[in-house]
């Protein structure tokens, strides 16, 4: 009898003190579209998670899924992940969003992260970027750079956040050349080098000289290497290794300090749920560097147009704009406002073929 | 729209270049039913004959023993199934989907650290004279090695299979294994060694995905491929020929249906992405019309004492 109650008394200390210990650690969670290593999205995501890991070391935990599919399935990790006791979760690309919501509700302690979404609740914050003040960097540079005058572009999928990028960098490669055409292919995922390769492969073969992509992997740079006098830019990551050529700049997603911040807040129990949408200015987005195949005059425009668009001097859309159609969408100095940018469903006028519905 | 933009000599060359990995696959397919096996596990042969080639490449800094290493590694990974079915004489459908699933696991495992990195290039062939005929050059004469191998390969095969005693051999088996094992044939053996030539034809397939044709490597990156080369030898009549026509079809599709939609046609882009799987069955369903049929003792098992 006193062994049997020894023994669940010392049990039950056993797992008071476990559970003491687990609550000293701040468990962050990560969920991953792609693998770390596609050398794009996913791993500067990883890399802020492993920046948070550096910056609170041993009062922080981390850990991650990676390759989790859009629907249902990040779902069930998601609720693993919040049984497992993790404080936080981000949820990393824009098909999670419901998954996130709907989890989010079965775990009000819980608080979650969702990249690049639009649904908020009081335990779920969203955060993006503008990735598209780098795109209408890179498409100026496209613009400069093309000698067949196409522009072939990888979209993921019709989102308001791809076409985003694709009005922004079609503008741009407008006005520095009135002659530009873009030629967009779909691919319908994130991450699949295969059918990001094919689908460059196909945009060279139909004459364009810049490939633009939206997509993580860096198989449309080793497409472009392969041909030649094609050049690239990195997407979401530097992918420094295709530098000089193919790639003569990248947009770099910074997620580092945003992620240390709110793990701050979730420690200081100062967490609140907010929409946080960052650009160049704040180092959310940076731009890699212009590499020596670039024009020095090209390079230094380049730069000016960065630093106007982080000091706030210069907004990409800004009017006289006119969507596809031909209706006015912006006056002449009217700057667009964040709610049309983030429900964006239109191309603007120049661009030929349809969104895919 | 503007159809100008699409070159054909370009989707005549870049066609032949899509469709190998799946002529590889399904040629060697071909073989081991003939043989009078069904092996459903060409995706997983393929898979890790991708990851098998794509490591010894990286890591030996050769493409050439890259795609030896990738014929080993499906040829190993065959072997497997080989000894399941015709010496622990087993499901031959349930072990060939079972060894799709371990494969597609086995190449994610071995292919960690694997991910994001650049394989060395592989040397494109620049055949002197004939690469700079107008026209036919580009289409013909300017691929790399594994194009033509495939080619060869058919050939080779519907060669071997029409006019050689061991193409005779081959198909008896196939066609009857009682009467091949009672005229003295080693028909075990014979088994054997066709499940190892389609794993290495797999494995070679697989290996063109992933170095030659993306070239990165990725968990499931040959996303299906495997699974069309199996429809294909069926659609084809187990016709060497025909499976070669299956798999330009197939690549043609596939490389026209991304030349549309870079070229602005206003078909749903979901449509354009099944096109090449309804019309390369559809062709092949028309064409498979006649009397050709499949081999008698395909997915039998076969022993000695029975």
């Amino acid at each position: 009898m006193q062994f049997t109650k020894l023994l669940a008394t010392a049990a039950v200390a056993l797992g008071l003190a476990t559970t003491a210990m687990a609550q000293d650690k701040t468990k962050v969670g990560f969920v991953y579209v792609g693998p770390v290593g596609d050398g794009g999205w996913t791993y500067e995501h990883n890399q802020g998670r492993l920046a948070v890991e550096e910056h609170f070391g041993d009062k922080v935990e981390t850990v991650f899924v990676e390759s989790v599919p859009e629907g249902p399935d990040a779902e069930r990790v998601m609720t693993q992940m919040a049984l497992e006791g993790a404080d936080l979760i981000f949820t990393t690309s824009f098909g999670y969003m419901d998954p996130t919501i709907n989890v989010a509700q079965k775990f009000p302690n819980v608080k979650f992260e969702h990249a690049t979404g639009y649904k908020r609740a009081d335990n779920v914050s969203t955060y993006s970027a503008r990735f598209y003040e780098g795109r209408a960097i890179q498409g100026h540079i496209a613009g400069k750079m093309t000698k067949s005058n196409i522009v072939g572009y990888i979209g993921s999928y019709p989102i308001p956040e791809v076409i985003r990028g694709i009005n922004s960098a079609f503008i741009h490669a407008r006005k520095a050349n009135p002659d530009v055409q873009f030629k967009i292919v779909w691919a319908y995922t994130w991450f699949d080098p295969a059918k990001e390769a094919d689908a460059a492969k196909v945009l060279i073969e139909q004459g364009a000289d810049v490939v633009l992509q939206h997509t993580d992997s860096t198989a449309p740079q080793a497409a472009a290497q392969a041909a030649g006098n094609v050049i690239t830019f990195g997407q979401a990551s530097d992918m420094g290794e295709y530098a000089p050529m193919p790639r003569v700049s990248s947009i770099i997603d910074n997620w580092a300090p945003y992620y240390i911040a709110r793990t701050q807040a979730v420690i200081d129990g100062t967490w609140e749920s907010t929409d946080t949408w960052d650009g160049i200015a704040p180092g959310m987005v940076g731009i890699g560097e212009i590499s020596d195949a670039v024009p020095a005059d090209v390079k230094a425009e380049a730069l000016a147009l960065k630093d106007a668009i982080a000091k706030g001097e210069y907004h990409p859309f800004t009017g006289p704009l006119n969507k596809q159609d031909g209706s006015a969408w912006l006056a002449d100095g009217e700057v667009a406002d964040d709610g049309t940018l983030l429900g964006m469903n239109f191309y603007v006028e120049g661009i030929e073929g349809d969104i895919p519905q | 729209m503007d159809f100008s933009s699409i070159n054909p000599i370009l989707l005549l060359a870049s066609l032949m270049v899509m469709a190998t990995p799946l002529l590889l696959a399904a040629t060697g397919e071909l073989v081991v039913e003939k043989a009078g096996v069904l092996n459903l596990g060409v995706e997983g042969m393929m898979i890790t004959g991708a990851i098998c080639g794509f490591a010894i490449a990286v890591n030996t800094g050769s493409p050439i023993l890259g795609l030896f290493a990738a014929a080993a590694g499906g040829a190993a990974l065959s072997l497997l199934f080989a000894i399941l079915t015709q010496f622990a004489l087993a499901n031959q459908v349930a072990s060939g989907l079972s060894l799709t699933l371990f494969g597609l696991g086995l190449s994610a495992l071995i292919g960690q650290g694997y991910q994001g990195i650049k394989p060395p290039p592989f040397p494109r062939l620049e055949i002197p004279l004939l690469s700079d005929i107008p026209v036919l050059g580009p289409i013909l004469f300017r691929h790399d090695i594994v194009v033509y191998f495939g080619i060869a390969l058919v050939v080779a095969v519907w060669w071997v299979l029409k006019n050689t005693r061991a193409g005779l051999v081959l198909r008896a088996v196939g066609e009857n294994h009682d009467a091949a094992h009672a005229l003295g044939y080693k028909v075990v053996r014979i088994r054997i060694l066709a499940i190892m030539f389609g794993g290495a034809c797999a494995g070679l397939g697989g290996a063109y995905i992933s170095l030659i044709r993306v070239p990165q490597w990725t968990e499931g990156m040959t996303a299906g491929i495997g699974w069309i080369a199996l429809a294909l030898v069926v659609f084809a009549s187990w016709k060497p020929w025909r499976v070669m026509l299956g798999a330009y079809l197939f690549g043609g599709v596939t490389v026209i249906q991304l030349n549309l939609q870079a070229a602005g046609v206003a078909i749903p882009v979901e449509y354009l992405a099944m096109s090449p799987y309804l019309i390369t069955i559809l062709v092949l369903v028309i064409m498979s019309a006649d009397k050709s049929s499949a081999p008698a003792s395909l997915g039998r098992s076969f022993h000695a004492s029975q």
